[in-house]
């Protein structure tokens, strides 16, 4: 039966539902791909032969940095939706991953190892060549900061396996404060500077384009200068597609399945033989993969990993991103995600700037941002609650309460009082599962 | 009344292994003993039911044998093999499948996806699919639901959900949590009659009643449990005929 293979087909709506589903996502995909080669094209070919007139509003309300910033926040934001969307559970250290995908990312390209005088060159451009410390292949360093975020979030999962709701939120909040502490103050560690401290480590090398840049006629080179961008954007873009595409398959299979049981009902979920210390900690290694690969890419977008910029805010920024976007929901996120980090890096200078130019005033608007994504937030929360492109599911819960919640609620508060007191896993002993 | 029933019992007869053994089974919560040095056993084909008043230890029992909670003291032993100390999901695997008190269906969830997910563990898509098919015979209601969300059905639906759902695991053991609670003396003998028949089907039973006479009258054998200990036993018929005992313990 069709219900076996997808959670989401039901067997009476079969195939051709299913080939329906397919046909639109493979629409969805094409015009996506479509829409990132316009872009490219545009910002490649188009905008630098284009009228001061025409080119200066485009470059000041959609500059290219902005939207390659855009892109590391979608990443981002689909980890964290793996891990707060799918699997329920709430993570407010999420920057860690980031923090670490960076670091990751600036210690094998740069020269921050400089004791290594030959240095460590694999598949690094020309450029670097002659340089002390390591040097690897930007695409090695993608996989090898995911496959490093994956290790954190499993070690950062085991001691929260047990922990639900605050108190989970409030241990993942433990985690995204020590992560980037350690980076800033890892500079004098027994006498040791392991993480250069508050100056971070800068430069990173460009990205080598190496055989791409003969078939595809690519620069040698992607690094910071303005030329190189639009490539950025290209790598950038596939890689966000790359995490579009794990997201919803993902979700499709066995493992979407369980963590979507999970975040319903953890109890339920287990007696139906769903493994939960392996779904769990596959949720957080997910996620973190995500942030790993948006660490990494970040680092080339700032060509460097500076410990200011992973703070506390950035976490429960994503999560804002998650939330007004329709958590569960991967169109959403990205929506969501796109429309803040543009109106966070871009949308508020220019409104500003807009707004001072016509009624003559000196608001400095972008420093009210958080004031700003506080008000929307609540906003929504009244609302619409279920995000802008909600999941069907919460959609349903939101607008169409079921009937039995109540009663149900009722029933659980029952049981736990009348029979053994026993609802609550927190006065069990050894409550055996969550046990590793 | 029940000697039909009882005759697939293998009870008593010599060197016939039971399917699940609990041994001097203790649970604790923190220093509280919900349940105190049981034994029982559970032998293939039949119902036996676990019976007691609230706050006896029948559904901590349940829950000791399914994975959820560990024994302080004392095993359980399903097929000859210890399984108190595995993780849940492996007692589901070795063929012990529990619907739980209160339901727990995935409220939000459709009923097909409810009973998909009861078949988590199983790859034999096949058989999943005739198992679905033997559920929905089973439950006539849920085949009409199938594209509805669960939370938005009546509790007797709901309920005949939680069974089939713990039914799609394919169980050798079905442990049911109190199926009549909170539900309509008409949907109650429904209930009861399915478990009948699910027995017949050759899957044996573990149900945890407080509706005591309800229990007794389709089990084989049944245990009282009273704040933790084990107070009585025997073939369910001799409980229901003793008249004391039903005045007594049962409040018949």
């Amino acid at each position: 039966m069709t219900a076996l293979t997808s959670p989401v087909a039901k067997p009476p709506r079969s195939a051709r539902t299913r080939q329906r589903r397919l046909s639109s996502q493979a629409v969805w995909s094409l015009s996506l791909v479509t829409l990132v080669i316009a872009a490219f094209i545009f910002y490649n070919q188009i905008l630098p032969n284009l009228a001061d007139s025409v080119a200066g509003p485009v470059s000041r309300w959609a500059p290219i940095t902005a939207i390659n910033e855009c892109l590391i926040y979608v990443i981002m934001a689909l980890g964290l939706n793996v891990v707060v969307g799918y699997a329920g559970l709430l993570d407010l250290g999420y920057v860690a991953f980031w923090a670490i995908g960076s670091y990751v990312g600036a210690y094998l390209m740069s020269d921050f190892i400089f004791q290594l005088k030959d240095g460590i060159h694999i598949g690094s451009s020309t450029t670097v060549r002659t340089l002390p410390g390591i040097h690897l292949s930007f695409w090695a360093v993608l996989a090898i900061g995911a496959a490093v975020c994956a290790l954190f979030g499993i070690l950062i999962g085991f001691p929260t396996l047990r922990l639900r709701g605050d108190y989970l939120a409030i241990v993942t909040l433990g985690f995204g404060e020590i992560i980037p502490q350690f980076f800033t103050n890892g500079d004098r560690i027994g006498g040791l500077n392991l993480t250069n401290g508050t100056r971070g480590i800068t430069p990173v090398d460009p990205i080598n384009t190496g055989y791409l840049s003969n078939i595809l006629g690519l620069p040698r080179t992607v690094g910071l200068s303005p030329a190189s961008l639009p490539y950025k954007f290209l790598f950038f873009s596939v890689l966000a597609a790359i995490c579009v595409f794990v997201s919803l398959r993902i979700r499709g299979g066995r493992l979407g399945r369980s963590w979507l049981a999970i975040r319903e009902d953890e109890l339920a979920a287990n007696m139906m033989g769903v493994p939960l210390v392996k779904a769990k900690l596959s949720a957080y290694a997910v996620g973190a993969i995500f942030g790993g690969l948006g660490g990494v890419a970040y680092a080339e977008h700032v060509g460097g990993a500076l410990a200011d910029s992973f703070k506390y805010s950035n976490s429960i920024f994503v999560l804002i991103m998650v939330v007004l976007g329709g958590m569960g929901n991967v169109w959403g996120v990205i929506t969501g995600a796109f429309v803040l980090a543009w109106i966070n890096n871009t949308g508020l200078q220019e409104f500003g700037n807009t707004f001072n130019g016509w009624f003559g005033t000196h608001v400095e608007i972008p420093s009210y941002n958080f004031l700003i994504f506080g008000t929307l937030l609540v906003l929504m929360m009244l609302f619409r609650r279920e995000g802008l492109l909600p999941e069907r599911r919460t959609q349903q819960i939101l607008r169409e309460p079921a009937r039995t919640e109540m009663e149900s609620v009722g029933s659980d508060v029952e049981a736990g009082q009348a029979s053994e007191g026993d609802e609550e896993p927190e006065q069990s002993p050894e409550p055996a599962r969550a046990a590793p | 009344m029940t000697e039909a029933t009882s005759s697939t019992s293998q009870r008593g007869k010599q060197g016939v292994q039971p399917l699940l053994d609990l041994t001097n089974l203790s649970v604790n919560y923190g220093n509280i003993a919900a349940v105190q040095s049981i034994n029982l056993q559970v032998h293939p084909g039949e119902i036996v039911t676990l019976i007691g008043s609230n706050g006896a230890g029948k559904s901590t029992t349940l829950r000791t044998i399914s994975g959820l909670l560990r024994p302080r003291a004392g095993e359980v032993v399903f097929e000859g093999r210890k399984i108190s100390g595995m993780p849940g999901h492996d007692v589901v695997k070795a063929g012990i499948c529990h619907s739980p008190e209160g339901r727990r269906i995935f409220q939000r969830m459709t009923v097909g996806e409810n009973l998909d997910l009861g078949a988590f563990l199983r790859k034999d898509a096949t058989q999943v699919a005739a198992d679905r098919e033997n559920v929905l015979t089973l439950f006539p209601v849920l085949r009409e639901r199938l594209q509805q969300k669960a939370g938005t059905m009546s509790g007797g639906e709901q309920q005949m959900l939680a069974v089939g759902r713990a039914m799609l695991g394919n169980p050798k053991l079905l442990l049911l949590d109190e199926p009549s609670m909170g539900l309509a003396p008409v949907l109650v003998d429904l209930i009861f009659d399915t478990i009948e028949k699910i027995r017949d089907q050759g899957v044996t039973v573990l149900l945890v009643e407080q509706n005591a006479l309800a229990a007794l009258r389709i089990a084989d054998y049944a245990y009282v449990l009273e704040s933790g200990h084990l107070t009585l036993e025997g073939p369910a018929a001799e409980l229901l005929s003793d008249e004391s005992l039903t005045k007594a313990y049962l409040g018949g």
